[in-house]
This record gives structure tokens, C-alpha cells and sequence, in this order.
């Protein structure tokens, strides 16, 4: 087995929404990701997923907890120091009309990270880099001098995963980077993501909320609710065993291509038995729904529900 | 079906074009950056290029209009005063003799200067004080904030007209005035923007590959802001042309000789029954000026605006 490349302990990103109460968006998570691994996180909108995607790259910064990149706390890196970190964590964003820069072309979005951490020599090389980039994703030469705004969605999708491979990253979140485009699209972005993970050796912290590509492309999958990871196991293993009540409605909510498996199918509905993520100041979150433990070999669920 | 016994297609009837990968990614589209996206549009606006000609020639005519005259602005002939117009002077002349169409020209460029001016240091100032607020918001955003708002709420002709008793009247005087609180409009546009601006995606992409401020603020936040301000400035040139006017139809404008469109036509109003002509050319022109900036500055915004593309 490979070794850990991604170890988050403990974090937590609480929001202050005021009158004295604060919204726990990522309420004491762990997890880990082997070098090479996709790890699926899974959940509904407003659960915490992107907010634990962002807090791990540390786009914010976090209430409490590490997340340490190969035995490195990023947290505890100066400025300089987390500048360079950056170039091994990348993140590919949900929204492809809004993550592009619509007054840059797309050799100079691509470009940009090559400028920031000053990795093309000369206009030459960087030329030949972003071309490299363009035919590593599928895309033509001569689209590197026109504007984000004459593309497709797929297009300007790869177009933001060239970007985030400009740097040469291990570790990349892809934060639902296919719920913006059609389904037809959807099956190429994943399967450019899949062959480039195999080319690249790449890691991904793969976030969405679309639970059969989940389980096509990852190896483990988290499932996150109001703020907690409440269980986490193989991606097999959680799909024909969920133990969570949270993991169980979700996939009884995945419809079957078959109508008479479909009119039978029991639909499980919670009707907020678990609480809200918004707490007052002082309060504590019960230990028991976020500390996991581990009911059989790599599945984990909340203790309050194993 | 009648149809049935026509339709014994079999696989091997279908032609295959197929569709080259390669091709597909093609765009036949001629490749326009957002400018030139935005001229095209502008450049379809009839009354918003009509604005824009009428606005060349005011500003071609204000600088080598007098030159055309045999008269400069201050010279007075006590023997032709408040005439006609005629052929030696085309636009008439005033109570001291001075030539109308000299002085209105020379009056338009003072008053172009003043709004000029004063829209380039409303630009400035509001664009900075306006970045700063939206970069960095919370605390510094409100104390910011509640500074501009207290600026604005004080009458703003209370501070010009105080402002220009207390220092010496002069055009950098009324350019000070105008921008004292003028720039305000300014900040808060841009703070909106740039607000608005810094959550969205791309800048977090490139926070995400290690970019600073600076790069932030320059390369993302504020060229992405550039439509606004823009139309923001197109309409505070002919306001503050207007205050100049206003203000040196007060008498606390420019002093004598020095000639603008508002002093003349303080000038004229003891007669202006009776010699309608020096009232009627600077009252014409700046109303001309108003008009066209304001149309063009309309047009402007709409070919900005991205979401109004057909």
C-alpha cells in the first residue's frame, strides 16, 4: 500500500453568522488519501464539501485541525513557503463560466501560474508549455489566443483542468467539476480526468454530488452531512453497506434505469433527525457524530450510529 | 402503416460521415476580445455614435476654433458692443465688445479642462479609496465606508461655495471643489464591483496558484471592473461641467477676462432680451455637450454589458 500524500486531522471552519451563533460548515473531519487514490466526498449543497475542499488547499483558513501534505503542516507554512506548496496542490473549480477569467485568453490563464511561480524561462518555452497543456486536454493550438467566452462548457472545463495541471501538481481538489455540464460532456471530463490521473500520477479529493460518478471514478468515498463526515469507506463496500441513515436516504435516491425496479424502490427520507449546522457560540458538538469509528476493515462510520 | 414497406433499412444503408475529434473543437467564429466584442455593439448605436462625432467636433472646435478668428478672448472695442452676428463677428459681441465666437470656443475649453480634470481625479482617488474598501472589506470597509458617507451627506454646494471663499478663486480651485466630494460616486462603484468581483471563481483560481494582491487587484479585480468605471466617468465629465457653469453663473467661478460657458452666460443675462446672441451660443453649446456625453455614456454602458449581447 502506498503511502498517505493528503492527512487532514481534526479541521474545523466555522462561519459567524451573527447573533452570537456560528455555522460549523466542516465540524472536525479526518481523513486521509493514499498517493495515487481519488477519495470521493459526497453529500448535499450546503453540507461543507467545497468549504473542506477549500480549507484543505488552504484557500480559507481554518478554526482548528491540520492538514499536513506529506508530513508537512500547511497551516504552519509562512507565506513564501505556502506560495511553493502550491504548485503540488491544485484545485479544478465547479463552475466553468465563472472560474475563467473572461479578459484573459486562454494562453494567458493557462500561462498564469507559469508566471507566478516563474516557471517559463522564456515566451518560447512558455509557448511550448501551454501547447503541451492544450494537446494534454484535448484541445487545439490555435484556441490558445481567443477569450474564455467562445467556448463550450466541456471546452472551458478543460481549459481550467490545464490550468491546474500548468504547475505540475501531485494533489488536485476537483470540486464538483462536472455538475455545470450536460451528461454527455460529463462521461469526457471524467474520463479525461481518469487517463490523466493514470499518465500523471495524480491524487484527486474528488468532491460531487452525483453518487454513480462518484463511484466510477473513486476508490473510497466520504459521505458529509451538515458539516460532518459521517462515514467514509471503499467506494463497493459503502454503496452495498451504508450504515449511516444520511448514507442510506442518499442512495436510496439514485434512480434505476428500469421503471418497474423503480416504482418498488423504497425511497428513504429523513426528516432532519440529525440537527442543524448552526450552533450558538459556546456550544459543543457532540463527540458522537463526529468521531468515526471503524466498524469493519476501512469503513468507518459515526460512533453515534456504528 | 403505409409507410412500412419503404423502411426496410439495414445497417448497411447508413453512410457513416463521422465526425473528426480534432475538427469539432474548431471555432469558425473570428476571435474578438471583449473590446472589440464591445465596439461592434457600440458601433451599431446610432444616437450613441452621433453623441460620440457631435463630442470630436466640440472638442476639435474648442481647440483651434479661435484660431479661425482675427479676435482673441479679452480685447475690448468699446465702439462695437453687444452687435449682431455678421460676418466680422460670427457669433455677435458682448457688452465690452469682446467676440462671441472666440470667447465661447475658449469658454468650452475651460470648461472641458474643468470636467476633464475633474473626472480624471475622481477616477483616481475613487478607484483607489473604492479598491481598498472592496479588497479588503470587514472592518476596514465599514470605517472606510462611514467616512465617504459622512463626506456625502454634508451639502455639497455649503462645502464648494465655502471652499471657494476661503481659498482664492481660481480653476484649481473649482477643479478642487468639484472633486472634493465628487469622487465618492466613484469609490462606491468600484467597491460594488470589486466586491462582487473578488468570490467569484476565477479569482480563487488564481489565489489557489499562489497570486498576491497586487496581482489580484490588477490583473483580476479591477480590468474586470473597467466597464462600470468607465460609464461612471462618462457621466461625471457633464456633471461637473454643469457645476462649473453653475458655479461661475454664481460669480464664484473663473474670474475676468478668463472666459467659461457659465460666466458668459451670467454676463449675458442684463440684456439677454435684447441680445438673445450672448446668451444663446455658450447656453446652446453646453447643453449640446451635456447631451451628447450623457447619450454616448448611455450607449457606452449598454455595449459594456456583456448580458445585452444579441
Amino acid at each position: 500500500m502506498s503511502k498517505n500524500l493528503i492527512e487532514v486531522e481534526g479541521l474545523k471552519k466555522y462561519f459567524n453568522v451573527g447573533k452570537g451563533r456560528v455555522l460549523k460548515a466542516v465540524d472536525n473531519i479526518n481523513f486521509t488519501i493514499r498517493e495515487g487514490e481519488t477519495l470521493g466526498m459526497v453529500g448535499e449543497s450546503g453540507c461543507g464539501k467545497t468549504t473542506a475542499g477549500r480549507t484543505v488547499l488552504r484557500l480559507y483558513e481554518p478554526t482548528a485541525g491540520s492538514v499536513k501534505y506529506n508530513g508537512v503542516d500547511i497551516f504552519k507554512l509562512p507565506t513564501g513557503k505556502m506560495k511553493a506548496m502550491r504548485r503540488d496542490m491544485q484545485m479544478i473549480f465547479q463552475d466553468p463560466y465563472a472560474s475563467l477569467n473572461p479578459r484573459f485568453t486562454v494562453q494567458d490563464i493557462i500561462g498564469e501560474a507559469l508566471d507566478i511561480h516563474g516557471m517559463a524561462g522564456s515566451r518560447a518555452e512558455r509557448k511550448k508549455r501551454i501547447e503541451e497543456l492544450l494537446d494534454m486536454v484535448g484541445l487545439n493550438h490555435d484556441h490558445a489566443t481567443r477569450y474564455p467566452h467562445e467556448f463550450s462548457g466541456g471546452q472551458r472545463q478543460r481549459i481550467g483542468i490545464a490550468r491546474s495541471l500548468a504547475v505540475n501538481p501531485k494533489f488536485i481538489v476537483c470540486d464538483e467539476p462536472i455538475s455545470a455540464l450536460d451528461v454527455s460532456i460529463q462521461a469526457q471530463v471524467v474520463n479525461l480526468l481518469k487517463e490523466l490521473q493514470d499518465r500523471l500520477g495524480l491524487t484527486y479529493l474528488f468532491i460531487a454530488h452525483d453518487l454513480s460518478m462518484v463511484k466510477h471514478i473513486s476508490d473510497r468515498v466520504a459521505v458529509m452531512y451538515l458539516g460532518k463526515m459521517v462515514e467514509l469507506a471503499e467506494s463497493e463496500e459503502l454503496y452495498a453497506n451504508p450504515l449511516h441513515p444520511y448514507t442510506k436516504s442518499l442512495l436510496s435516491a439514485i434512480p434505476i434505469p428500469d421503471p418497474e425496479v423503480e416504482v418498488n424502490k423504497k425511497r428513504i427520507i429523513l426528516h432532519d433527525e440529525l440537527g442543524t449546522p448552526i450552533y450558538s457560540q459556546n456550544e459543543e458538538t457532540d463527540q458522537a457524530e463526529t468521531q468515526l469509528i471503524e466498524v469493519s476493515k476501512g469503513h468507518f462510520v459515526a460512533k453515534a450510529f456504528a | 402503416m403505409a409507410s412500412d414497406h419503404n423502411m426496410n433499412l439495414k445497417p448497411e444503408d447508413f453512410l457513416k460521415i463521422g465526425v473528426d475529434e480534432k475538427e469539432a473543437e474548431v471555432i469558425q467564429r473570428e476571435s474578438l476580445s471583449a473590446w472589440q466584442d464591445s465596439w461592434q455593439r457600440l458601433r451599431q448605436n446610432k444616437m450613441a455614435m452621433t453623441a460620440l462625432v457631435i463630442l470630436g467636433l466640440i472638442v476639435l472646435a474648442a481647440l483651434i476654433g479661435p484660431l479661425f478668428s482675427k479676435f482673441n478672448y479679452y480685447s475690448n472695442d468699446l465702439l462695437h458692443t453687444n452687435k449682431p452676428p455678421s460676418s466680422d463677428h460670427w457669433f455677435g459681441t458682448d457688452d465690452l465688445g469682446r467676440d462671441i465666437f472666440v470667447r465661447t470656443w475658449y469658454g468650452a475649453r475651460i470648461s472641458l479642462l474643468v470636467g476633464l480634470a475633474a473626472a480624471a481625479i475622481d477616477l483616481l482617488i475613487g478607484v483607489i479609496y473604492g479598491g481598498i474598501m472592496g479588497y479588503f472589506g470587514g472592518r476596514v470597509d465599514n470605517i472606510m465606508n462611514k467616512v465617504s458617507e459622512i463626506l456625502y451627506s454634508i451639502p455639497y454646494l455649503l462645502v464648494v461655495i465655502l471652499l471657494l471663499v476661503v481659498l482664492e478663486p481660481s480653476l484649481g480651485t473649482i477643479i478642487l471643489a468639484l472633486t472634493i466630494t465628487g469622487w465618492i460616486t466613484m469609490a462606491w462603484i468600484v467597491r460594488g464591483e470589486i466586491m462582487q468581483l473578488k468570490n467569484r471563481e476565477f479569482v480563487l483560481a488564481s489565489r489557489s496558484m499562489g497570486a498576491g494582491s497586487a496581482r489580484l487587484l490588477f490583473r483580476h479585480l479591477l480590468p474586470n471592473a473597467v466597464g462600470p468605471i468607465i460609464v461612471t466617468i462618462t457621466l461625471s465629465v457633464p456633471n461637473a461641467i454643469f457645476a462649473e457653469a453653475f458655479l461661475s453663473f454664481l460669480g464664484l467661478g473663473v474670474q475676468a477676462p478668463i472666459a467659461s460657458l457659465g460666466s458668459m452666460i451670467n454676463d449675458s443675462l442684463t440684456g439677454w432680451l435684447y441680445y438673445p446672441w450672448r446668451f444663446l451660443f455658450p447656453a446652446v453649446l453646453i447643453s449640446l455637450t451635456m447631451l451628447s456625453f450623457n447619450i454616448f455614456g448611455d450607449g457606452l454602458r449598454d455595449a459594456l454589458d456583456p448580458k445585452l449581447k444579441k
